[in-house]
């Protein structure tokens, strides 16, 4: 037996082998939790890596659950994207892990289990091949999300999970609905073997299947946050606390690439374009103005990854593989950036009165008057020194992230992207709407966060310098060390996501590699 | 026997979308329960509806695949009722606590004129 082989399967036994054990550990025993989830995340990064290498090859692992063979049984498969993705939820989680270590861990019950649980839910739905296990895998991560968004308690917390887990139930329920229909009419949910069955069904059973599909991507834009179903977003997430918003940044990707895979698989990226197009443009729009308009931190950066939703969903209604892998390249940068500015924000906002960056005469309309969140007092680690120099300076690479400037990978991948969509010659007018888009997307950002640095490092008149602990500035500094690294060398990264990108818009190997050759 | 599941199926649906979008919390929730029956009951639909015909085959005798149902709804369905029974569970949880921050069953967590 080969130890490679049952490598797919490591990112979704591992975090839960890891959350179970950690459920029946006693809640006084943080130090001991810290190490186990410390260790778990370092080995979860190890497979992810192990997977990356091993799912750059012509043909995809795929891993056979109870080695039932594939339309029958359940499959995972671990081809370069889902492999990608998985890397970057595995970046993120021990980002938020070694982040919460200065105190976020303790501030409520079963922090570490539940991120655990989110980790497994979201590698399961990126590696998953079968339609039915993917609701499955969404319904874990969401579980785990609600504990997470109400980790710390508070009104506020509590206001906004509401909304969220009620919007989210009534997405899940579509997710069956369309299941269902597509189920009634292909009689199968293995998405290779619907790849191959779709095209025979009758006409008259193309138009069900159609809608059923269209049921089932509307589940997956409400996670993506898409314009009108993505109003929840940003007071989920500037409530959420640090660490769990910095994870949130890829829940919103999974309903991305939960449309990408399946659209371009199922659908060949024809039907419905126009729609993701102008859903894409209505999202980009409505997080430009969002943007402009928010006065606190946490509400900035959701509409940023609102305005990340809104441009990757645009990029992949062209259905054309250049656009696409600058998309994904786009996906990783926006990710690794808004995820940092989360955990930043908190450390910024640390110095300031709750409330300070809201004009005077607004703080009563957006209710700002709750004071009784847990926020946990007690700190553990070195201070360091210089602290607003080193938080200035990350909060202007953030900037420069979100905005898309030079020379951060952000520049890169818009670049890339706007390089792509006005390549074939009669440039289309929706080719210049998304420039157009994408260029005030970015002069947004640049004003928004502008704006805020300077209330924030240079006109703050009454302000206390925060105490920050090393073990909190590192993840912010790895995460951006990370994309600097990706500015450097973007070459393998590049070619791995074009790579991927190209496997994507050529199905019939992903088809082979599951159910093999005809 | 179609036409009775499709309207019960879509007077459960209607009720529970009208009860979704009232807004005290305990009439989401049982709209949201709503809901979930008709959900179900559509999984299970997509199956057919047909009596006298078990799931099961027997082994060694001579299969006849339109004598039998499909078992794979069936055990769909089984999986979305456990897990909707778990995460409506945990927003029971959510709405009581919001009951007790906020003093309030509204949905925003304060009264519209409030």
């Amino acid at each position: 037996m080969n130890w490679s082989e049952h490598l797919p399967i490591v990112p979704v036994v591992l975090p839960l082998a890891a959350g179970a054990l950690m459920l029946v550990l006693d809640e006084r025993r943080s130090t001991l939790k810290a190490a186990i989830s410390i260790a778990t995340l370092l080995l979860l990064l190890v497979a992810a890596l192990a997977l990356l290498r091993l799912a750059d090859s012509p043909t995809a692992p795929v891993y056979a659950l109870g080695d039932w063979p594939a339309p029958f049984g359940i499959v995972l498969v671990a081809d370069r994207l889902a492999a990608a993705m998985v890397l970057l939820a595995a970046v993120l989680g021990l980002a938020a892990m070694v982040f919460s270590l200065a105190r976020w861990h303790r501030a409520g019950p079963r922090f570490h289990s539940l991120l655990q649980f989110l980790l497994m839910g979201l590698n399961g739905a990126f590696l998953t091949g079968d339609l039915f296990n993917l609701f499955v895998f969404f319904e874990l991560l969401l579980a785990a999300s609600y504990g997470l968004a109400l980790h710390g308690s508070g009104t506020a917390r509590v206001r906004s999970s509401l909304h969220y887990i009620v919007i989210n139930l009534g997405a899940s329920l579509l997710f069956l609905i369309g299941v269902s229909l597509i189920y009634g009419v292909a009689g199968t949910l293995n998405l290779a073997h619907l790849a191959q069955r779709i095209p025979q069904t009758a006409a008259v059973d193309r138009a069900l299947v159609e809608a059923g599909a269209a049921v089932l991507f509307i589940a997956f834009l409400v996670k993506a946050g898409m314009w009108p179903l993505g109003f929840w977003l940003p007071s989920t997430y500037a409530a959420a606390s640090a660490p769990a918003a910095a994870l949130f940044a890829i829940l919103s990707k999974v309903g991305f690439y939960a449309v990408l895979r399946i659209w371009l698989l199922l659908f060949g990226g024809g039907v419905g374009s126009e729609l993701l197009f102008y859903g894409g443009v209505a999202t980009l729009a409505f997080g430009i103005i969002g943007m402009l308009a928010s006065q606190e931190l946490g509400r900035l950066a959701g509409y940023s990854l609102l305005v990340s939703s809104g441009t990757l969903l645009a990029a992949i209604s062209r259905s054309d593989g250049a656009v696409t892998a600058a998309a994904l390249f786009y996906l990783v940068a926006s990710t690794l950036g808004i995820a940092a500015l989360f955990l930043l924000i908190e450390l910024v906002q640390r110095s300031r009165e709750p409330g300070a960056d809201v004009l005077a005469v607004t703080a009563e309309a957006f209710g700002l008057a709750d004071k009784d969140e847990e926020e946990p007092e007690e700190q553990s680690g070195t201070e360091i020194p210089a602290v607003m120099a080193l938080l200035g300076l990350s909060f202007v690479c953030c900037a420069l992230l979100v905005a898309g400037l030079p020379p951060l990978p952000g520049f890169v991948a818009k670049f890339g992207l706007l390089a792509a969509v006005l390549a074939p010659e009669p440039i289309s007018a929706r080719a210049w709407a998304l420039l157009a888009l994408l260029t005030l997307a970015g002069l947004a950002a640049v004003i928004a966060m502008g704006r805020a640095g300077v209330r924030i490092f240079w006109a703050a008149e009454e302000r206390s310098v925060p105490r920050v602990r090393l073990i909190e500035i590192t993840p912010i500094a790895g995460l951006l060390a990370l994309c600097f690294a990706l500015t450097l060398a973007p070459g393998p990264a590049m070619r791995y996501l074009q790579d991927a990108a190209l496997a994507l818009h050529a199905p019939q190997g992903y088809i082979e590699s599951v159910l093999g050759r005809p | 026997m179609e036409l009775i599941v499709a309207l019960l199926i879509g007077t459960l649906a209607g009720s529970g979308v009208w009860l979704l979008l009232r807004p005290r919390t305990f009439q989401v929730i049982v709209g949201l329960s709503l809901l979930s029956y008709a959900v179900n009951l559509f999984i299970f639909v997509m199956g057919w509806v047909r009596g006298g015909r078990p799931p099961f085959v027997e082994p060694g005798a001579v299969v006849d695949f339109a004598r039998f149902a499909d078992p794979l709804p069936q055990a769909l369905v089984l999986t979305a009722i456990v897990i909707s029974f778990a995460t409506t569970a945990l927003l029971l949880v959510v709405l009581v606590v919001a009951r007790g921050l906020t003093g309030t069953d509204h949905v925003d967590g304060q009264e519209p004129d409030a």
